[in-house]
């Protein structure tokens, strides 16, 4: 399968700090990738260095099947892209911006210029420096959406949008993918991410975690479960993989490997099982979890090996090192 | 707490803040503003030693009309004389400058940039703001008042004279802070805010230039820069005069409040109209992007020489009339080549100011590259199909182009005033030629900028150092008696002075052959470079 962003091993420095510390990133063809990470994680950077903006110190990038750096100006007729903070030139209008923006790529469908200012409710008679945040980011996204592009590079899109505003994007990126085009989607807003994205890439302090479809990236982690049986157990402590076991009377709330839940399941009926309640992880949980281990200071390479769910889960991963819990025990 | 107590509440942690932010450019003003007089009355001093050699200087100088013209009316014989004569103009013109770049920056500036909201959202009343940028200005003129002072009277300039050289110069920077208080409520943007005050400045220069006319002496009254002159610092000081530019200054500072808390954040007196829908079928390219970012100030920079050069043409005929007659003079005269002679030499020191104002606008518009990347507007433009050179190119073009429209616009007016007013039209190609002649020196700062742009994007703000270094050079390096070698960094120094002497090509060549080289070295390092 061939992939519009093919990056590995990415390195970039500012003077002292590092932004990226050997990233990868794999976006398919066709697919909508969600790209998660903290704040200061190197999204922005890894998109700025996609662009040709930025000069990787090491590692390859391949975009579109070009050098994002050497063939930069041919490459960015076929991208749109959506910075994260939108400035605007304050004395041109935002219908100026849209068209200005849309022929320096190379054209845009005015036919679908004028749907998506309705959709997004955007008067673009505005000067620029009268729009909110909010009305900026739909001045970038009308103009990146309106074109005909094959890949769609948005750096949280939808940050200064309300509710109505994201649904509505979320409609339009729904389109995009049945139209086939690839979306690299950077975000913080994870039910958003859990919508669009087939897959998602996770990364911290410039290194990917996580990476695969949200199945498999769900599968990695733990479910919870909640059930009401029917005696009091006595032989559920010590199995492998269950987790914050909490036993009152015939209530038991644990959290277990997903390889486990089938043992675990099997030790419950036999007692007899009265109420179930099962919880998938949610892209939520997974997140914090990285999130969380970034700041009690494990980081992702003293955890244990980086983990790249691709396709069929041959290898399995080790749980403590893609899944490094808080030293207190507390999982989220 | 008082409604007015209220409306000021945090403007001192306000002004902390700005002169924590501008420490470093403060200082640069005032010391240059300081080295400028202190230097001159030093360099006056060494010239003339003693109260003879002073008196006969003196004397040259007033019955000298090009010195009249170029400097200021001298008001007494003695060496504090001299020095408030020959500074008084252009720091002046420096410290309103410093004024205007001051109060713009924390008021409108930061309320564009969004840190006003910020900051307002504190415990910050609404008039802090204005408060502390006009108390920032204000102190700034102060400082160098008081540092000026106590440089001439430790070069043994008399007290009295030396404070209030430094007050009626202080006063211009005073009364143009309160002007730039008004205009920041007018405009909305900080570009045009900076645009009205700058046209306020140059207005008030022209009423000055204006009243050496004949008949025409008491224009000065009607202009604060002539009001600073008028304080006859060292030639029975008058101290009345700073009542006027103090009730100026009251009078506009008052306006400026009541303004302010008429209006909202953000928004200016004129109340925004819907523009355009759809861009103009023009507006496609990286050029035709430039072209509408820098049009208006294209325009705006091109009235203001036009106007200088055209106050300047109708002078002119006045200059080449000798004031005083004594065989010294007549003899100079003649050396200087009689009264057309003095006129040329005027008129040569008149295309070497446009000449200035002409680089001032090169390395704006050639530093608006470096401003559209550091705002990240540049990014979406880069991020579409426009090649690093093009983009860079685009505002390059305005730059080069837009300095020749200016000179020309200067050159052109003043050739045109002056056939006007003698009903000859001879002048004109020589006063264009003239003007035009101080391109090449003027696109060495197009390449500096951009060589800085590309190269060493952090220090960007060099490019003005370095015009204010090269302003510096030109106007205390003869009086400093510097070797030639110093004189010749400047690139003012290698234009013919036009009209009058012969017209040499060669430097010209050369001055344009190392902007190409800076210019191509910039492009070349901006290629290779991070954005951002």
């Amino acid at each position: 399968m061939t992939g519009v962003i093919e990056v590995s091993g990415l390195h970039k420095s500012f003077g002292h700090t590092s932004a990226l510390d050997g990233l990868d990133l794999r976006v398919r063809t066709g697919e909508v990738h969600g790209f998660l990470g903290p704040n200061g994680a190197g999204k922005t950077t890894t998109i700025r260095v996609l662009l040709g903006l930025l000069r990787a110190d090491a590692g390859t990038a391949r975009l579109l099947g070009g050098d994002p750096w050497h063939d930069a100006t041919t490459l960015h007729r076929r991208l749109a892209y959506v910075p994260g903070d939108v400035t605007l030139w304050p004395n041109l209008t935002g219908g100026e911006v849209i068209d200005l923006l849309g022929r320096l790529r190379g054209g845009l469908d005015d036919k679908r210029r004028a749907a998506l200012l309705d959709r997004f409710d955007l008067d673009p008679k505005k000067k620029a420096r009268t729009y909110s945040k909010g009305n900026r980011q739909k001045v970038a996204l009308v103009a990146a959406l309106a074109s005909d592009a094959e890949l769609l590079i948005l750096d949280e899109p939808t940050a200064g949008l309300d509710p109505l505003m994201e649904a509505a994007f979320r409609a339009c990126i729904e389109e995009e993918r049945s139209a086939g085009r690839s979306v690299l989607l950077s975000s913080h807003i994870l039910s958003e991410v859990e919508a669009l994205c087939e897959r998602v890439t996770i990364i911290r302090a410039g290194r990917t975690v996580e990476s695969g479809t949200l199945p498999e990236l769900r599968h990695l982690t733990r479910t919870s479960i909640t059930a009401e049986l029917s005696d009091v157990p006595y032989d559920l402590t010590g199995l492998p993989g269950v987790h914050d076991l909490h036993i009152q009377g015939t209530r038991v709330q644990c959290q277990v490997d997903s390889e486990n839940l089938g043992e675990f399941l099997s030790r419950l009926t036999r007692v007899g099982v009265r109420s179930l309640e099962s919880h998938p992880p949610s892209l939520e949980e997974l997140f914090l979890r990285h999130y969380a281990a970034g700041a009690t200071g494990v980081t992702a390479s003293s955890a244990g090996s980086v983990v790249t769910a691709h396709g069929a889960s041959g290898q399995e991963p080790s749980r403590e090192g893609s899944c490094p819990r808080t030293p207190d025990g507390r999982s989220f | 707490m008082s409604g007015l107590g209220r409306a000021l509440a945090g403007t001192g942690p306000l002004t902390g803040l700005a002169l924590r932010r501008d420490r470093i450019m403060l200082t640069a003003w005032v010391y240059v503003l300081t080295a400028w007089a202190v230097g001159t009355a030093y360099s006056l001093k060494k010239l003339y030693p003693t109260v003879a050699a002073q008196q006969r200087f003196a004397a040259t100088v007033a019955h000298n009309s090009l010195f009249i013209a170029l400097y200021d009316p001298l008001f007494g014989r003695s060496l504090g004389a001299l020095t408030a004569w020959r500074i008084s103009n252009p720091t002046a013109l420096l410290a309103a400058l410093m004024s205007v770049f001051i109060v713009v920056r924390h008021t409108r500036g930061d309320e564009e940039a969004g840190r006003l909201e910020l900051v307002g959202a504190a415990s910050v009343g609404r008039q802090a703001a204005l408060a502390s940028a006009l108390l920032v200005a204000f102190g700034a003129s102060l400082a160098f008042a008081a540092l000026t002072a106590a440089g001439l009277i430790f070069l043994g300039l008399p007290a009295p004279g030396a404070f209030s050289l430094g007050l009626a110069i202080a006063s211009a920077g005073w009364v143009f802070a309160a002007v730039t208080a008004v205009a920041v409520q007018i405009a909305e943007t900080a570009r045009v805010a900076r645009g009205i005050a700058i046209a306020v400045v140059t207005a008030a220069y022209l009423l000055r230039d204006g009243s050496a006319a004949k008949g025409a002496s008491w224009l000065i009254w009607l202009t604060p820069v002539g009001w600073a002159v008028q304080v006859r610092p060292f030639g029975g000081e008058r101290l009345w005069v700073l009542a006027l530019s103090a009730g100026c200054t009251a009078i506009a500072v008052a306006a400026s409040f009541a303004l302010s808390a008429r209006r909202d954040l953000g928004a200016g007196l004129v109340p925004v109209r819907p523009g355009r829908e759809r861009a103009s079928g023009w507006l496609g390219g990286p050029s035709a992007l430039a072209w509408r970012l820098q049009r208006s100030g294209l325009v705006g920079w091109t009235a203001g020489l036009a106007a200088i050069g055209a106050v300047i043409g109708i002078l002119t005929p006045a200059i080449g009339t000798l004031v005083g007659t004594s065989s010294a003079m007549g003899h100079a005269f003649t050396k200087l080549g009689g009264s057309s002679g003095i006129a040329d030499a005027f008129l040569a020191a008149m295309a070497g100011l446009y000449g200035l104002v002409a680089a001032a606008y090169a390395v704006a518009v050639t530093l608006r590259l470096r401003e559209e990347e550091t705002s990240e507007r540049a990014e979406p433009v880069l991020a579409a199909a426009v090649g690093r050179i093009r983009w860079a190119a685009s505002h390059l073009v305005v730059a080069v182009a837009g300095t020749g429209v200016l000179l020309a616009a200067a050159g052109l007016s003043s050739g045109v005033a002056d056939a006007v007013r003698t009903g000859n039209a001879g002048q004109v190609p020589r006063l264009l030629g003239a003007a035009t002649a101080q391109l090449p020196a003027v696109w060495l700062f197009v390449g500096i900028a951009m060589a800085l742009f590309g190269c060493l994007p952090r220090l960007d703000v060099a490019a003005w150092a370095a015009l204010m270094a090269f302003l510096l050079l030109g106007q205390l390096g003869p009086l400093l008696r510097l070797p030639q070698w110093a004189m010749d960094i400047s690139p003012f120094t290698h234009v013919p002075k036009l009209p009058g002497t012969a017209f040499t090509l060669t430097p010209l060549i050369w001055l344009t052959v190392a902007a190409v080289l800076l210019t191509t070295a910039g492009l070349a390092g901006f290629r290779q470079r991070d954005i951002g």
